[in-house]
């Protein structure tokens, strides 16, 4: 199976610029995009009852969402501009999530953005691109 | 008007009542309930003379009930244990299912629920009124009831009910309906009663163990805290309850999920700075810890001076138990019942551990502090629960009351928003679901909160006792008639899991 690429994006200004540098990559050699989109979640938190009561229908509602207001109009444009694309989403602490999806689809490249939408909480506990340059088993491409 | 906007304006004219008359309002409202609530603990109190002290009915039932389920599962609660571990770690979660509500979060929830002032104010009580061999008893009362838990909550699962919109009801006023209905026609009629009886006793409860207690005894520990009878708060318990009852109505009726998101990190925080504390002291005392355990030993079996005598001793280590980790009372069986699988049983395994983690470690560590301290006085008024406590941390940690005053708020508020839920759930399942309903429910929970922290603790103490353990009748009695539905479970999952056909997930995956 040829490999592919993957890139990240959680919606900043620099994923968009990841995205493009994706897209751009994709189209001049050919290959497959997966642009994955990973809604934070952690499977040791502390809820109310109330919360968990919730949670399955909160769930749908979150992919729901990711799909039609993030990954659906991304994938779409880059198909319109002839990039082979295909959106995921997944729940989970982002650059672990990645780095397995990276694997479990057989992707060459993972293109992630330097920064995110959080310039602080970044530069207290590690940005999701540093993580994941720490933790992937493939190489992983930073866009400034 | 929408929800919130009727929520508030009954809250602001509940609130504003106590300010209309400021005298003696905690003694007003005291004198007012106390008849209640007295009528209420005696019925369900009713107890038979052994040994010399007055043994309640209801007891006996939750421990009988706790030793018939360990056996007749086969000591499940040490045979999964460490399976339980694996479960909560995740070795067996499907990772397409990652978002849903996992084993870890419904156990986590579930004790913040129970981990509340039973661990800490009950457990002095315990101690002082039974000395020190109450520990011995209430330590084998959570390992039985391990065995309650486990039932209850894989019940819970199986017959919850799943909406269309994805939201989930489970508990025992569904395994009581649902179950029994499945078993005979004959027993159809029954579950309903009980699971109506249920429904009624819950709201009790979640009135009295889940509201009342813990907003009274977090007031006495801010009391003491503050200067006791010299503090600006003597008297003022209403005003605490008023504030708690805001911010606890920001939650439940605001649906301001910023505070409970709070609180749902600083919980797990302060219980591990609860536990560590107690750790320091009783590590200083090593030396002092064979003394603990001989006195725990002896006060078991053979206690000087404690009334009643052996029986005594059990029966405050018995009923502390019995109180702080919910075991066979069903409580638990709805905050597990969210949880994301499809083997009931799992989730029955992984509540082995709550009343392992509050009543085996939690209680425990509170008993050791304070036997190792000496502070237990057999004289103690059932009311300053926490001020032994506070006591006991205080003569090795000077500043620890500070933190306990916070841990205990914290504590009270997070179990009061659990049972604000499970009472809700009864509520709407006597009442319907509707928005009247709703706020019907939240406001009086939120009146309780006042009238908490306004009354003497005796009243108090015994009314929440009764409520709760009043949910123990309809619910074990349902169980026995379910328990073969669970064993048969129990035994297929077993197999399945001691031949390797289950599947593990992630790095567990490559271990055996």
């Amino acid at each position: 199976m040829t490999q592919a690429l993957l890139v990240g994006t959680d919606c900043s200004e620099c994923s968009h610029r990841a995205l493009d540098h994706a897209a751009r990559w994709a189209k001049e050699a050919g290959l497959h995009l997966f642009v994955v989109y990973v809604i934070q979640w952690s499977p040791f938190s502390f809820n109310t009852v109330q919360e968990n009561a919730e949670r399955h229908k909160r769930r749908e509602e979150e992919l729901e969402r990711a799909h039609s207001r993030i990954i659906d109009p991304i994938v779409e444009r880059l198909l319109g501009e002839g990039v082979d694309a295909e959106g995921v989403i997944r729940h989970g602490h982002p650059a672990e999530t990645l780095s397995a999806l990276a694997i479990e689809l057989d992707v060459s490249n993972i293109i992630i953005g330097r920064e995110g939408q959080s310039l602080i909480k970044a530069k207290l506990f590690g940005g999701v691109a540093s993580t994941l340059v720490q933790i992937s088993e493939i190489p992983v491409t930073v866009v400034p | 008007m929408s929800k919130r906007k009727w929520g508030f304006t009954l809250l602001g004219i509940l609130m504003s009542m106590p300010l209309l008359a400021q005298e003696g309002i905690d003694t007003r409202i005291d004198e007012a309930v106390k008849p209640f609530a007295d009528t209420v603990s005696g019925i369900i109190f009713s107890s038979f003379p052994l040994g010399g002290i007055q043994f309640p009915f209801v007891l006996v039932w939750l421990i009988a009930g706790a030793t018939i389920f360990t056996f007749y599962f086969r000591f499940i609660n040490f045979r999964a244990f460490r399976h339980g571990f694996q479960l909560v770690r995740g070795d067996y979660s499907d990772p397409t299912a990652a978002g849903e509500v996992t084993h870890f979060q419904a156990l986590a929830t579930a004790l913040s629920g129970t981990v509340g002032l039973g661990n800490i104010a009950g457990v002095a009580v315990a101690v002082s009124l039974g000395g020190p061999g109450a520990t011995f008893w209430m330590i084998l009362a959570g390992l039985l009831g391990m065995s309650s838990k486990f039932v209850e909550c894989t019940l819970g699962v199986k017959y919850r009910n799943e909406y269309t919109d994805g939201s989930v009801s489970g508990g025992p006023m569904y395994y009581l309906s649902k179950g029994l209905a499945e078993r005979s026609d004959k027993l159809k009629i029954l579950g309903k009663v009980l699971a109506v009886m249920f429904a009624v006793f819950c709201i009790g409860g979640s009135f009295g163990g889940g509201n009342m207690f813990q907003a009274n005894q977090s007031f006495k520990q801010v009391l003491a805290v503050t200067g006791g009878d010299a503090s600006w708060l003597a008297d003022k318990g209403w005003l605490f309850g008023v504030v708690m009852a805001a911010l606890v109505g920001l939650v439940i009726i605001g649906g301001i999920r910023g505070i409970a998101r709070v609180t749902s990190k600083i919980v797990p925080f302060m219980a591990v700075v609860y536990v560590t504390a107690g750790l320091v002291i009783i590590f200083t005392h090593l030396s002092e810890l064979p003394a603990a355990f001989s006195s725990i030993l002896n006060g078991a079996f053979s206690p000087e001076g404690i009334a009643g005598g052996v029986i005594g001793v059990l029966f405050q280590g018995f009923k502390r138990a019995a109180f702080s980790n919910e075991a066979g009372v069903g409580s638990a069986a709805i905050a597990h019942s969210a949880v994301r699988t499809n083997r009931p049983v799992t989730e029955g395994i992984v509540a082995l551990y709550e009343p392992f983690v509050d009543t085996v470690v939690v209680c425990t560590i509170t008993a050791l502090v304070i036997i190792i301290t000496g502070t237990w006085d057999p004289s103690v008024d059932p009311s300053q629960g926490v001020a032994l406590t506070s006591a006991a941390f205080e003569s090795t940690i000077s500043w620890f009351p500070w933190v306990l005053t916070v841990a205990v708020v914290l504590f009270a508020f997070s179990t009061m928003i659990s049972w604000s839920y499970y009472g809700l759930k009864a509520w709407t399942y006597l009442f319907g679901e509707s928005m009247i309903t709703d706020v019907a429910y939240k406001v009086l929970f939120l009146f309780f909160v006042i009238v908490g922290s306004s009354m003497q603790l005796g009243s108090v103490i015994d009314f929440s006792d009764a409520m709760i353990f009043a949910m123990a009748f309809p619910n074990m009695l349902g169980i026995y008639f379910l328990m073969p539905v669970v064993k048969r479970e129990l035994d297929e999952y077993w197999s399945d899991y001691k031949a390797g056909r289950l599947k593990k997930f992630g790095k567990a995956a490559n271990r055996s």
